[in-house]
């Protein structure tokens, strides 16, 4: 039995002015997970996603919806796939009803106004539903975007920075919204800026930059053995670290924070630099601090850490 | 066997539709004024004239001409704006993730230009009318001459919105390519009345044949035999359309 939703293997795009996108990308989204795509600008998220979305062509590589090839079932994975662009986009000539009217019938489904009626409540969108689209902001018409991702009622939903510009309450509305969707059965593909939320809503993470892959784990994993713990040393706000004691301090990934500075810690697998080897190097460089704290990595310093190191390990190859 | 989407077709041509006749003041009124004041024009300017060779009333002459190219430029700018409205307002998204194959999109542009083309053509002729008395001669040879012109006409449009960037490209295609062939194509005077060479030109213009075929569904007479163009006609509203599907299957300008 083959459980995964979207399965990418090797996939690749070079764009026509040469600039590699995707340098031959691994994914495996499973069934019924809420799986988080994770990178930079210009890592090629959304170049992956418009690729499934047959917005872009691929250059070579495989793609599984669903068990089925996404390059020659073209028409049955649409029919089951349902994405939010990043970029907005909206047809001035209609109203959110219009529009989102058409959208399932596109995808071959006579509208359901009763499953319309609650995407538009839902998203925030029902006291301007019969608006000309050009009278929304930018946040509602980004709303509207995702209210079209879910019309055609897809099992694989991939949005991609679906909250950008999107103010704090509804945010969170629109993630209650996605996780009641993941837990009926709806498989969600996410990429976000907003790292907390991520770690927060979703139970698998791929991370990747620069075309590859660099992590892929569930998020457990991922913050119980990658998140490693760090060192905080706080000097006060004029705080400058001199390249000799960047250089000096090196081993422990020196970052400068807050009036002071990070120096990373072993895992929680005990491996790495313990406590007071750390501190003893940092306090003969930078003497005594004001404040010391030992910190918890969340998802935002790994992913730091992770893109960092991936872009330092292929420069130096 | 590639599934089929024919509900999406449908809903694709519908808004195509809607779209032209929610601003019909500018897809349906506008040309057809337009029209109308060239009419108004020529009918001070020319008095009771008949056209050399063809002994036929210079009005009666006019109007259907006047009315196919009002189809032939509707059609074009129907399936034209549409592709780059999609475009610039990245719309255009929405059909590429669509499950709609290729010679879905295209029938339903097509298909809602024709009807685009065959409103502006009812308008005018309904305005007419009214203070010209316009003849009939064959309505089956008025309905193939539209309805190939159209399609053709709507299958350029959608190669130049396949083509363009931005609106202003558009706008050169319209101003530098469809208004000089079907201003030149015999619209406003009978071919046989040009010098041999620029004669000689004409039969390489397929709006020449469309234009007098039309023609000669109203008048029954014409610069060439409508039954003998058919084919021709038919031929290049093929090529086209077949054009239209095979750029769209290749993604060019359409997908990086």
């Amino acid at each position: 039995m083959n459980d995964s939703a979207l399965q990418v293997q090797g996939l690749r795009k070079v764009y026509a002015n040469g600039k590699t996108a995707l340098d031959g990308v691994d994914l495996q989204v499973s069934k019924g997970a809420f799986h988080a795509l994770l990178g930079p600008n210009g890592a090629g998220k959304s170049t992956l996603i418009n690729i499934l979305a047959d917005i872009v062509r691929p250059t070579s590589g495989l793609a599984k919806m669903f068990g089925r090839d996404v390059f020659h079932e073209r028409a049955w994975c649409k029919r089951h796939l349902g994405v939010v662009p990043q970029e907005v986009a909206f047809d001035p000539f209609f109203s959110p009803v219009e529009v989102l009217r058409i959208t399932s019938g596109l995808f071959g489904r006579k509208p359901d106004d009763a499953w319309i009626n609650e995407l538009l409540d839902r998203l925030g969108l029902a006291e301007h539903a019969h608006k000309n689209t050009r009278q929304l902001s930018g946040g509602m018409r980004r709303r509207l975007l995702v209210a079209q991702a879910l019309v055609h009622r897809p099992s694989l939903v991939v949005l991609d920075e679906p909250t950008a510009g999107v103010d704090v309450e509804l945010r969170r509305s629109l993630w209650a919204f996605m996780r009641e969707l993941n837990r009926s059965g709806t498989t969600i593909l996410l990429t976000t800026h907003y790292l907390e939320e991520a770690e927060q809503l979703c139970d698998h993470v791929t991370i990747i930059d620069g075309g590859r892959v660099v992590a892929d784990q569930s998020m457990r994993e991922l913050m119980e053995v990658v998140a490693g713990r760090y060192l905080y040393l706080g000097y006060g706000d004029d705080f400058e670290l001199s390249e000799a004691d960047a250089r000096a301090l090196s081993a422990f990934r020196p970052r400068v924070m807050s009036g002071g500075i990070c120096l990373r810690l072993g895992g929680q697998g005990s491996e790495g630099h313990g406590f007071h080897q750390v501190y003893e190097a940092a306090v003969s460089r930078l003497g005594i601090p004001r404040k010391v704290e030992i910190r918890q990595e969340d998802l935002e310093d790994v992913f730091i850490r992770l893109t960092g190191r991936a872009r330092h390990e292929r420069s130096r190859a | 066997m590639r599934p089929l989407n024919p509900y999406g077709t449908w809903t694709l041509f519908l808004r195509e539709t809607r779209r032209f006749l929610k601003v019909h003041m500018q897809t349906i009124v506008a040309p057809a004024l337009t029209a109308l004041l060239y009419v108004l024009i020529f009918r001070y300017a020319m008095g009771a004239r008949s056209v050399p060779g063809l002994d036929v009333d210079y009005l009666t002459f006019l109007i259907p001409g006047l009315v196919m190219m009002s189809m032939l430029q509707n059609a074009f700018a129907n399936t034209s704006s549409s592709i780059i409205v999609g475009k610039v307002m990245n719309v255009h998204i929405y059909l590429l993730m669509a499950p709609l194959s290729a010679m879905e999109i295209i029938l339903a542009l097509v298909a809602s230009a024709v009807v685009r083309a065959f409103i502006v053509a009812v308008a005018i002729l309904a305005a007419l009318w009214v203070f010209v008395d316009i003849p009939l001669s064959s309505v089956s040879l008025i309905m193939l001459y539209g309805l190939c012109g159209s399609m053709l006409m709507g299958g350029l449009g959608i190669i130049a919105g396949i083509w363009a960037e931005k609106f202003d490209d558009i706008a050169l295609i319209n101003n530098f390519v469809i208004m000089p062939l079907t201003f030149l194509s015999g619209v406003f005077y009978s071919v046989a009345q040009l010098p041999p060479f620029w004669q000689q030109i004409n039969r390489y213009n397929p709006f020449f044949y469309l234009i007098d075929g039309f023609r000669h569904g109203f008048v029954g007479v014409g610069d060439t035999d409508p039954h003998a163009s058919i084919g021709l006609v038919a031929g290049a509203t093929t090529i086209c359309i077949l054009a239209c599907w095979q750029l769209w299957r290749t993604g060019w300008r359409m997908k990086p």
